[in-house]
């Protein structure tokens, strides 16, 4: 199955490990990603709470990018957030005239939300499907327990985003049980962990994120896995000075579902980048005889 | 909290003002709470979001848009999904920061706009985000010259910072856009005027 790929802002930097582990699934997973020549940034949350108008001409643009690359191709994006806006944007110019019109008059061209946005999730559960994953999958998790974290952005609003129940989602956890890890029954699966305050107010991210490690560690979780390359780093980089303020100590690793995939799927340490995330999930799978 | 509210805080067209934006009428909202109650960021407000939305219907517009809640929001859409008039509040709050910065109000958080700012500065400017630069330009900014000082050292060592921007190729179009989107903005603002 061929893509239009839209790797977003975080790829080349702060999610290079979210990057490296989604290029080395896509071909034992029968993927191919062509990058959209040129892309540009979605305008994320700070888009869409500035200007009305720059929310939907910056993501209109990226469409119409993809469908210059002819063949009628979907765009695949890893970012919860890329695809929420993307997804956001084809709504809006699908149900309101005054919005159509307003990205039409910007950017010169007309986009009526025809470019269909696929997150990789989305692909790998509805797609691929469960049962052919479980058998490309030849590295069994052994049961590793895994707390699947979907954060806001992959699953609200749901009449514009979701392919998933926006309250209770189970895609990663039928992953997760999929190559042989144990998913763990938890609270916080779609709770917020204040991502677009990551820098702007982070008392208030430190409370939510100390509200859902704590609730992980509850569960049994022996790692989390991640979707947003916003989600990650506030739950990995910000672990530490969250156990500080807390006084807790829960040393969970905070992974992107693609590394645990590419992982089942007999790509290498290295070739994952399990080395880049902070609290170091090596130990762990080592110790489950995983790496 | 008892608010006494004289009649001349009611602007009349408010309502419409922000009904326009979002494409949808907030009278439907009945006041049962359910936005605030599952609002992570509530303790933090001044007020919920649940109160917001009645200032909107009452056309409270100062109240609204001096409330730090609009900048409290962290846009996380749990009261949207979960309304049961199907009101768009995460919307709300969208349509209430854009009115307070066209129209210049008194912005209770300079922390969140100036981050808004410098991160729609960077993609005007190289087409996409640059990080390391996003991150020194806000303390600077915002002078918190230490903030997260200990993190840049974990991200650069992990190769999770590039020092130098990624540009896109299509940075003359998307200035373009950025020129267009403020016509436009402009537009649709004295079209209001015109009208009240």
């Amino acid at each position: 199955m061929r893509f239009a790929y839209f790797p977003g802002c975080t790829a080349p930097g702060s999610a290079i490990e979210f990057e490296m582990s989604t290029q080395a699934v896509l071909e034992p997973l029968g993927l191919q990603f062509d990058e959209i020549p040129n892309w540009i940034c979605c305008g994320a949350t700070m888009g869409h709470t500035t200007d009305d108008n720059l929310a939907l001409a910056l993501p209109a643009k990226v469409l119409l990018n993809a469908r210059e690359m002819g063949g009628g191709l979907e765009v695949a994006t890893v970012c919860a957030a890329c695809y929420n806006r993307l997804r956001a944007t084809n709504y809006e110019v699908q149900h309101r005239e005054d919005r159509r019109a307003a990205v039409a008059r910007i950017l010169g061209e007309e986009y009526g939300g025809d470019v269909g946005v696929r997150h990789l999730l989305d692909i790998v559960v509805n797609e691929i499907g469960t049962e052919a994953l479980s058998e490309k999958a030849t590295k069994k998790l052994g049961g590793l327990k895994v707390a699947s974290y979907y954060g806001c952005l992959l699953v609200r609003p749901p009449k514009m985003v979701a392919f998933d129940d926006p309250e209770e989602p189970r895609s990663m956890d039928r992953l997760v049980d999929a190559i042989g890890g144990e998913p763990v029954d938890w609270t916080h699966r779609t709770e917020c962990c204040g991502g677009s305050f990551t820098l702007s107010k982070i008392s208030i991210v430190r409370r939510l994120v100390n509200d859902i490690l704590s609730a992980a560690k509850d569960a049994g979780a022996e790692c989390i896995i991640a979707a947003c390359p916003v989600c990650q780093p506030n739950l990995d980089l910000r672990q530490a000075e969250v156990e500080k303020q807390y006084g807790e100590d829960y040393g969970i690793p905070v992974l992107y579902f693609t590394q645990l995939l590419g992982l089942s799927l007999g790509a290498s340490p290295e070739a994952i980048g399990l080395d880049k995330v902070i609290v170091d999930p090596r130990p762990l799978l080592s110790a489950k005889g995983l790496i | 909290m008892q608010l006494k509210v004289p009649g001349p805080m009611v602007v009349s067209d408010f309502t419409q003002q922000v009904e326009a934006i979002i494409g949808q009428s907030v009278s439907k909202c009945y006041q049962c709470g359910n936005c605030t109650a599952g609002c992570p960021a509530a303790p933090e407000m001044d007020f919920g979001p649940q109160r917001i939305i009645r200032f909107v219907q009452l056309g409270l517009k100062d109240l609204a848009l001096t409330s730090n809640t609009i900048w409290t929001c962290a846009s996380c859409v749990t009261c949207t999904t979960r309304c049961p008039q199907e009101v768009d509040i995460t919307g709300v709050m969208d349509a209430l920061r854009i009115i307070a910065q066209r129209e210049h109000y008194p912005v209770q958080d300079r922390y969140v706009t100036a981050l808004n700012d410098i991160f729609l500065g960077n993609i005007r400017t190289f087409g996409r985000q640059y990080e390391i630069g996003l991150i020194g330009k806000y303390n600077l900014r915002t002078r918190q010259f230490f903030k997260d000082v200990m993190l840049g050292p974990k991200l650069f060592f992990k190769g999770k910072l590039k020092l130098l921007p990624h540009r896109s190729g299509n940075v003359r179009e998307v200035r373009e856009i950025f020129r267009r989107v403020k016509e436009e903005s402009a537009a649709s603002s004295a079209n209001r005027a015109g009208r009240a």
